[in-house]
């Protein structure tokens, strides 16, 4: 390749952009202080509902990538990843990337003239269901493998999906599954019969996980062969773009809060980050923080002006974003010392999602293997 | 003030006085220089007109597409970036006018006297002595070393200790040296590539009028700051393409020589495209944000980034090619005018580009600049600042 694109991304943020991560910051700064989320994991419920209402109802969060004239905002990538960044930042326990990302980007990928895609689309958008794409949280763009749930004429769908995001907490489940006629996308309703969720324990807690079991269940098909397969590939690509601001988010809590501690935790009768072998650290930190951002947002930027660059856009994005969301929560810790440990200090809920995150949409090893065939950089 | 028609019809007027075709280039440039054209944003009577710095691309683009000379600008860097801003800060108005329009044109190189053998990172350690005899004038002794032009340079900005009685940063003086003086010698310093792209300057009792001093004596250290802040200015210009520099000559290995390719070769030359290209993107977003005025501070790092990409990519590079990588295009003495960071061969581009993490500034320093000056972290504590220069260990 190595073409050169010619039309410069955008990598900086709207007024638009401001206002809104403005808005999404004061609300997560009321409700979701680290302390609040630490509490609510005590709960064991999926996901914290009166955070995501506020989140949905007040800001209007969930509709940003869906046309107004469907229910939505009418707004797009670029103002999501914003919301994804002070999510991250806040390491929020709700499901905004499976529901207002994945679901919302496979429906709009469906036929929204017909009534059972637009139906669920405005239900999503306004926040008042939570719908995943029932897929394993690991799954890259590209390559989900086979669907392992059938459907029969009649839409009865069988088969198990494994460690599923947010299925637990979820009203609506978008599954691909193999039907009579090839791929399919159907809608299945989570208290339907014949739908069972088999909850795990995560690694990341603010993330919930659940296998998906469905026994006959009934499905109503959403889209068919090739559009099926472009849906689901779409939703994940924008996922795994979008997904890249929710790690720099996550990395820039971790540092500004290293940098804050070890500015006046002191030892030896000085503060701990006056010593250049600290301070080296967090100076690299910060250059992968920025490095991140203009990665992060060249993604979001791809993706919101569909440019055709994006595939590559978000291949580099998850592959440079998920290694320093995990590199700066782990220095996090290390650099915090003892206090860095307890279960008391926040710090362990960024580390968990960040781990969690590298995984999620293609591990960065996956993600260079796309490049390579992008970009003309072939393997041996 | 000058706008940019203003500055089309001053240029055309120009270019009518003195025909391209038929006016000899030294005399064309000096014409420019006179007409207030040469950089727009200096003041003028000094080769500019106080206009806006950006409106300096609307003459040069009128200049090219008339096919007139330039000044060479890579030959002269040190001058017109370093040297002039200097001069026009803290010059008399005299000194501003016996020597900003020969700098301009090229008929004086410049070059720089700050970095000593025992001043590298520390350079308000350094210990060139400048001492004043009866007139009232200087005379310098020392050393100076990683000078590029010494041997073309007509003059030199020479930072010197005129009082080692008080702390380091306080006790120096900036001057303008002669370089043609007797007392002067220059030797190239060959680096580790067999090339010798600088030089080492020693300076045996050399004189300098005190009409070539820059600022107040003991005001060194603040005048150099004005220099040493010019010479990270030119950050954020153009738009480097996907691939552009070292990394694109790493691919262009890889897709040349399948018969050389392996599994660990390929996972890493990944990571390292990926870096490079993220790299860019920050420089690119760098760039917006001085073209919508918020300049962020991305720029102090951008410079930590180049340095380790270039030696990851071109140490892989050499690894790559194999039994090629194992030999050298040449090692014998060379003299560069210039320097290219992506030519010659691997084991050379492999070699320069150990210099990235150390002149302008070494890697180590700019951690420092970022965790202390970006992020805030407090500085380590300073043994040497409230000391007099002579009592500090060397």
């Amino acid at each position: 390749m190595t073409g050169t694109d010619e039309t410069a991304p955008d990598l900086l943020y709207s007024a638009e952009e401001d206002a809104l991560r403005t808005a999404v910051r004061a609300l997560l700064t009321d409700r979701c202080a680290p302390s609040a989320v630490l509490a609510d994991l005590e709960t064991g419920r999926p996901y914290d509902p009166e955070l995501w209402r506020a989140l949905t109802a007040e800001i209007g969060a969930a509709g940003l990538l869906v046309p107004e004239e469907l229910g939505g905002q009418g707004a797009g990538a670029r103002e999501a990843a914003v919301v994804l960044e002070e999510l991250g930042r806040a390491v929020a326990p709700v499901p905004y990337l499976s529901s207002a990302v994945l679901a919302v980007t496979a429906l709009l990928g469906c036929d929204t003239d017909r009534a059972e895609v637009a139906g669920p689309l405005a239900e999503l958008a306004a926040g008042r269901t939570v719908g995943v794409l029932a897929v394993p949280l690991p799954t890259a763009p590209g390559g989900p493998g086979a669907a392992t749930v059938r459907a029969d004429a009649a839409g009865a769908l069988t088969g198990r999906i494994t460690s599923v995001a947010d299925a637990a907490g979820a009203g609506l489940l978008l599954v691909p599954a193999e039907g009579p006629d090839g791929p399919a996308l159907y809608a299945v309703d989570a208290a339907a019969d014949g739908v069972r969720t088999e909850p795990l324990t995560p690694l990341d807690l603010t993330r919930p996980l659940a296998h998906v079991v469905l026994d006959g269940a009934p499905g109503r098909p959403l889209a068919h062969g090739a559009r099926a397969r472009t849906a689901v590939d779409r939703a994940l690509r924008t996922g795994a773009g979008l997904l890249a601001s929710e790690q720099l988010g996550l990395a820039e809590w971790c540092l500004e809060e290293t940098v804050r501690y070890t500015g006046e935790r002191t030892q030896f009768g000085r503060p701990v980050g006056s010593f250049q072998a600290l301070k080296h650290r967090m100076a690299a930190l910060w250059l992968d923080v920025v490095s991140a951002r203009a990665a992060a947002r060249n993604a979001a930027d791809a993706l919101a002006a569909d440019r055709p660059d994006a595939p590559v856009a978000v291949t580099v994005a998850q592959a440079y974003c998920a290694p320093v969301a995990v590199r700066t929560a782990e220095e996090c810790v290390q650099l915090h010392g003892g206090i860095g440990m307890t279960w008391e200090h926040p710090a362990h809920l960024f580390l968990k999602r960040a781990k969690g995150d590298e995984l999620a949409l293609g591990a960065p090893g996956r993600h260079r293997e796309a490049l390579a065939g992008l970009v003309d950089l072939a393997a041996p | 003030m000058s706008d940019a028609a203003d500055l089309r019809r001053r240029t055309a007027a120009l270019l009518a006085a003195h025909p391209v075709a038929t006016t000899d280039r030294l005399d064309f440039l000096r014409a420019r220089f006179d007409a207030g054209l040469a950089w727009v944003h200096f003041p003028e009577g000094l080769g500019g007109l106080g206009a806006p710095r950006a409106l300096q691309a609307v003459v040069d683009a009128e200049l090219t597409a008339a096919g007139a000379p330039d000044n060479d600008p890579g030959r002269i860097g040190i001058g017109l970036g370093m040297a002039a801003p200097t001069v026009l800060r803290y010059g008399t108005e005299e000194q501003r006018r016996r020597f900003l329009r020969p700098l301009w044109t090229g008929e004086e190189v410049w070059c720089q006297l700050f970095s000593e053998p025992g001043a590298g990172s520390d350079l308000a350690g350094l210990a060139t002595r400048a001492v004043r005899d009866d007139g009232g004038d200087w005379v310098v002794d020392g050393q100076k070393v990683w000078t590029s032009s010494a041997h073309l340079a007509r003059w030199a900005i020479l930072v010197a200790r005129t009082d080692p009685t008080v702390p380091k940063h306080r006790g120096m003086t900036y001057f303008v040296c002669d370089m043609t003086d007797p007392g002067v010698e220059v030797r190239p310093l060959r680096q580790i590539t067999g090339e010798a792209e600088f030089n080492e300057v020693f300076l045996t009792g050399v004189k300098i009028p005190d009409a070539h001093r820059l600022g107040e004596v003991g005001d060194g250290w603040r005048v150099a700051q004005t220099t040493l802040m010019n010479e990270r200015v030119a950050i954020g210009g153009a738009r480097t393409p996907r691939e552009g520099g070292m990394v694109g000559v790493a691919a262009a290995a890889w897709r040349a020589h399948p018969e050389l390719r392996t599994h660990d070769l390929h996972q890493r030359l990944l990571k390292l495209w990926v870096d490079a290209e993220v790299a860019r993107l920050t420089g690119e977003r760098l760039r917006q944000q001085l073209t919508q005025g918020q300049p962020g501070p991305e720029g102090s790092g951008m410079k930590l980034a180049f340095a380790r990409l270039a030696q990851q990519l071109s140490g892989w590079e050499v690894e790559f090619r194999g039994e090629d990588g194992l030999t050298y295009d040449d090692w014998t003495l060379r003299r560069p005018e210039g320097v290219d960071f992506t030519g010659r061969v691997a084991g050379y581009r492999y070699l320069r580009a150990k210099g990235n993490s150390i002149e302008g500034g070494t890697s180590e320093v700019l951690l420092n600049i970022v965790a202390e000056r970006v992020l805030g972290l407090p500085p380590e504590p300073r043994t040497d600042k409230d000391v007099a220069w002579k009592d500090l260990p060397r």
